[in-house]
């Protein structure tokens, strides 16, 4: 296989305490996808800012690392998705706080109001490490829908990049899909006969995208699906949490509007608490 | 999964001991709904009337099974205080409106109410409307009445009515204060008398019964007038003719009112709680463990108690003591509740003149030990034994609702609940943003023999627990679940409570419940699981054993047994016999275990029924695990209950060639043809030639008791022997065959 998922991997660089683990992070990705790293710093370009990122990145340079530095002043939303359009990104990297507090919620930081609008896919990193951390256990959706397709191949893509063991596709079932509501014994029989059909269906159309995965892909890992009857979004944040997942492959969400932000539903339930790295196909 | 059965033939089957049982339910039904009227200040009939209307109601359109339905004790203060302000025609216009609220909350699938209260805001609540009960109804016992305008004056005044009743010069009145003393008597020593014909009638029956023969005997025998005072009997009760034909005015006048929506809301908030909360008890009671629908069970009551206003009744609610006596006379469908309402409409009928031959402080100790069930010490101190905070809470309550009502003290409560989460949290925020949100997580894996996992995040109290019981409620109990707190800051009391019962209930049908990852909350001691603190507990001083205990363990060392004093919580092994089915084993002690522990002999204490039928029974008990299997059956000496209980649909079974046997010994079982095979001569002569015991099989092991008390040290060898000897019959038995 020739084809590469991701071609450009772009990151903001910002001087903050985290920034070496954050671009050990993204040169490693870039080794490990044969791909481009575009670091993007909004500022004034000086020469002690390139020799800083210079140095960092350096043994990674040492490898072949194919690489590219852009300064831009401005509003770090705008430059950032400017030039990663102008560049042709296709990942864009975002380091994110584990948690945010309230206030932050509502107000939106650089990082969620990048994922909001930006059209690439986007990893958002918990957790980045100075020292590899291998990504063992892939957790995906399953959602019935269009994009689940690419965002299952790419998780299969990834797994075989980073040698990861594990994938397991999550089926997240709505209650409105189960339509009988649990009030005595007879209803709960009921209700478990219709879950056990909705988990068969599910697992059947999740078993057809699997099989059109190439088998190089697939030989690797150990695949498993998860039906799970709960709010959609919320549960497989939660699973992915409890099951100690390192990464979470979600498809991205139809474009929220301001009344999602306060009643949140879907991925934003993963953004404001997020359970491990993200990455979110665009 | 169960099969489904046979419903019509299982149902006539059961159909003759639902009658029986309807029978026994609707003896105390009578007594109580009358004083629960007389206490509200409506008219004594309309409990009756109100019992009627509900068990025929609830019984065919409901969604419980043995639920029996009624007035309830809680809303007697709501139905005063509504009669009081709107008069009797207004109260049962706000009667009707409850109801429509209450079939509402059924509509909108409100089943789950009760939840959203903390159990020991609910408990405070509840001892608040014992007390008023109690401290009204103290005075008219003792034939003492007085009208006080706050409740806390007729608590306190209770020491001057006792004073003052040692004083009386009035016959009628010292007579009616007799009435009532010695009826209080009946109800607090009736658990205590375990006669089987003394427990044929229940205890507020009895009440009525003697109080009847008394005016009789005072009027055939003595030719005198009743010697207790006029005001001290039951009004005028209408005949049945008058009660049909001329319905009551109900009056909406007062709709636009404000105190006509507080008596509304009242109602309603004390009627579905009230229910909600009888019907998970009466569940748990349920031998055959099935689940209630509780909104289907709203909607039913919230006719029921429309219905019932507009014929001059009070609120249709759910109550617990009568359902618990429906289970323990063998109630298993809601044709037990119909049969109670019919039984009424009987005594109605016949004996509606002889009621009013009943004094009312007779009728009030009835409500008296019910207000002091409500309030007993008890259960304060079982309250402070989950904890301190919850006793704040318990009192805050219970205080606020004494003050200013049930309204603000129930709100009181939830408020003192909320701010003590915080303080112990020492943290607001994890409350507010995570109240909306969802944080439970519940998933199989796809794997055919894999538990059900359930993750609960952040924190978990009364305010969302709704959330987790759905999730729960959707897993049949037959399955295995995981319940874990390991990402959950905070579990209130209220949780762990309800998740207690989630346990008993799975255990019972045969699924597992593990609740993990509690490990880490060090705060454990101020949330605390009971039993987990029991066991937390340092013992710092051995045991002081008493007379008895030192005995038992001179039996041991006579004959080789191990012995031990402690408290043993693990009672599973009793529960698949037949005895336990209706009664709830609390623990064993003072257990003799032999080297390969299959014999063991122990004190247990078991409880059976609810609130004022409650009874806590201890009994010696000798348990034999066979190691083979052998026909499930019960074997007791026969009695003349027995006979009148074969009428019902109780079969016994006899054997044509032992009739001496047959005649002595009452046997049950549902597998007729392998018990008759079971019984061979030789072990039909030892049973007749040995004390009668009560001797119970589960399939595989025996349970030998005699009298329902603790054994003497000669009963506990006489019990010893005969165990031995009979497995010796046994197992010879088995040998030769």
């Amino acid at each position: 296989m020739t084809h590469k998922n991701f071609k450009t991997i772009g990151i903001g660089v910002a001087f903050s305490p985290n920034l070496k683990a954050n671009l050990y992070e993204a040169a490693r990705l870039s080794l490990y996808f044969e791909s481009k790293l575009v670091l993007i710093h909004v500022g004034e370009k000086s020469q002690e800012k390139e020799q800083q990122i210079l140095e960092f990145i350096q043994p990674f340079i040492n490898d072949n690392l194919n690489y590219e530095l852009v300064f831009k002043t401005g509003n770090p939303v705008d430059v950032i998705l400017s030039v990663s359009e102008e560049k042709n990104v296709d990942l864009l990297i975002l380091g994110a706080l584990q948690k945010e507090n309230f206030v932050q919620y509502y107000l939106g930081t650089i990082a969620r109001k990048i994922t909001r609008q930006a059209n690439c896919s986007i990893l958002l990193l918990i957790k980045p490490s100075v020292e590899r951390i291998a990504c063992k256990h892939i957790v995906v959706n399953g959602l019935n829908d269009t994009k689940t397709k690419k965002a299952i191949s790419t998780a299969f893509y990834i797994s075989h990049k980073l040698q990861s063991k594990k994938i397991t596709i999550v089926e997240e079932i709505t209650k409105q899909e189960v339509a009988v509501s649990v009030d005595d014994d007879k209803s709960l029989r009921k209700s478990a006969i219709i879950k056990e059909r909705l988990k068969m269906r599910e697992d059947s159309r999740v078993n057809s995208i699997i099989a059109e995965i190439p088998e190089a892909y697939k030989s690797q890992t150990i695949t498993k699906t998860q039906s799970i009857f709960g709010k959609r979004g919320y549960s497989i944040g939660h699973y992915a949490q409890f099951i100690r997942a390192d990464l979470l492959v979600m498809n991205a969400p139809i474009k929220t509007s301001f009344w999602d932000r306060i009643f949140p539903h879907d991925i934003e339930y993963i953004l404001s608490e997020l359970p491990t790295d993200v990455l979110i196909i665009q | 999964m169960t099969p489904k059965k046979n419903n019509i033939s299982l149902f006539l089957k059961q159909l003759p001991k639902n009658i029986f049982s309807g029978f026994v339910v609707s003896l105390i039904a009578l007594p109580l709904g009358l004083g629960l009227a007389m206490a509200s200040d409506a008219p004594a009939i309309s409990g009756i009337i109100t019992a009627i209307v509900g068990g025929v109601v609830v019984s065919i359109l409901g969604g419980s099974y043995v639920t029996i339905t009624g007035p309830g004790n809680g809303l007697v203060i709501v139905t005063l205080g509504a009669i009081t302000t709107l008069g009797l025609e207004g109260a049962f216009a706000a009667i009707i409106c409850s109801g429509a609220l209450i079939m509402l909350l059924g509509f909108l699938r409100m089943g789950n109410l009760a939840d959203f209260f903390p159990s020991s805001a609910i408990q405070g609540m509840l001892a608040a409307i014992g007390l008023i009960i109690l401290g009204k109804q103290f005075h008219i016992m003792f034939g003492h009445k007085i009208t006080r305008e706050n409740t806390i004056d007729y608590l306190v005044e209770i020491p001057f009515t006792i004073n003052d009743a040692m004083h009386y010069e009035n016959t009628g009145l010292i007579y009616a204060a007799a009435a009532g003393l010695l009826s209080l008597a009946i109800m607090v020593f009736y658990p205590k008398l375990r006669n089987k014909y003394w427990h044929l009638i229940p205890a507020p029956m009895w009440i009525v019964v003697l109080s009847i023969a008394f005016s009789y005997y005072f009027e055939l025998v003595l030719h005198q007038n009743n010697p207790i005072a006029k005001d001290y009997m039951i009004p005028e009760i209408p005949s049945f003719t008058e009660i049909t034909t001329q319905l009551p005015k109900v009056s909406f006048a007062k709709i636009g009112n404000l105190a006509f929506w507080g008596s509304v809301l009242s109602l309603t908030l004390i009627a579905s709680i009230e229910s909600l909360l009888s019907i998970k008890a009466v569940d748990k009671l349920d031998p055959e463990r099935r689940r209630s629908n509780v909104n289907r069970d709203l909607k039913a009551l919230g006719l029921g108690t429309m219905l019932s206003g507009f014929v001059g009744g009070l609120n249709v609610v759910t109550v617990i003591a009568r359902s618990s006596v429906n289970v323990n006379n063998g109630g298993s469908n809601r044709s037990a509740n119909f049969s109670h309402a019919f039984f009424l409409v009987v005594f109605i009928v016949v004996f509606s003149t002889q009621l009013t031959r009943i004094p009312l402080p007779a009728l009030m100790a009835i409500l008296v030990y019910t207000g002091y069930k409500l309030a007993s010490p008890e259960l304060i101190k079982k309250i402070f034994s989950v904890g301190k905070e919850q006793l704040l809470i318990f009192f805050v309550t219970l205080l606020t609702t004494l003050k200013f009502g049930l309204i603000l003290g129930i709100s009181a409560g939830v408020i003192i609940t909320i701010i003590i989460h915080f303080v112990i949290n020492k943290n607001v925020t994890l409350f507010l943003r995570h109240w909306i949100k969802p944080n439970v997580l519940m998933f199989k894996e796809n794997d055919k023999n894999s538990s059900y996992y359930v993750s609960v995040k952040h924190f978990c109290t009364f305010a969302n627990f709704y959330r987790l019981k759905q999730k729960l409620n959707a897993i049949s109990t037959d399955n295995d679940v995981i319940v874990d707190f390991s990402m959950c800051d905070f579990v209130d009391h209220t949780v762990m409570e309800n998740l207690n019962n989630y346990q008993s209930a799975f255990i019972k049908s045969g699924g597992h419940f593990d609740i993990v990852g509690l490990d880490m909350h060090d705060a454990d001691s101020k949330h605390p699981f009971a039993l987990r603190k029991i066991a937390a507990v340092p013992k710092l001083f051995g045991y002081n054993l008493t007379k008895r205990q030192e005995n038992l363990e001179a039996i041991a060392n006579d004959y080789d047994l191990i012995y031990s004093a402690d408290k043993n919580k693990n009672t599973s092994f009793l529960d698949p016999f037949l005895f336990f089915k209706t009664k709830q084993p609390n623990h064993i002690y003072n257990e003799l275990k032999n080297d390969n522990s299959n014999s063991k002999l122990f004190d247990i204490e078991f409880s059976e029924g609810e609130f004022i039928a409650k009874e806590v029974v201890r009994t010696s008990m000798l348990h034999i695990d066979l190691q083979e299997t052998i026909p499930v059956f019960s074997l007791d000496r026969e009695t003349i209950i027995d006979k009148v209980y074969a009428i019902a649909g109780f079969t016994d079974i006899n054997f044509d060639n032992h009739p001496d046997f047959s005649k002595r010994f009452h046997l049950v079982g549902e597998h007729t043809e392998a018990i008759k095979l079971f019984f061979t001569n030789e072990l039909i002569h030892f049973f007749e030639c040995n004390p009668y015991y009560h001797i119970e099989s589960n399939g595989n092991s025996l349970l030998i008791f005699s009298k329902q008390r603790l054994a003497s040290t000669k009963e506990i060898k006489a019990l010893l022997d005969f165990g031995k000897r009979l497995r010796d019959v046994i197992a010879k038995k088995n040998k030769t065959s």
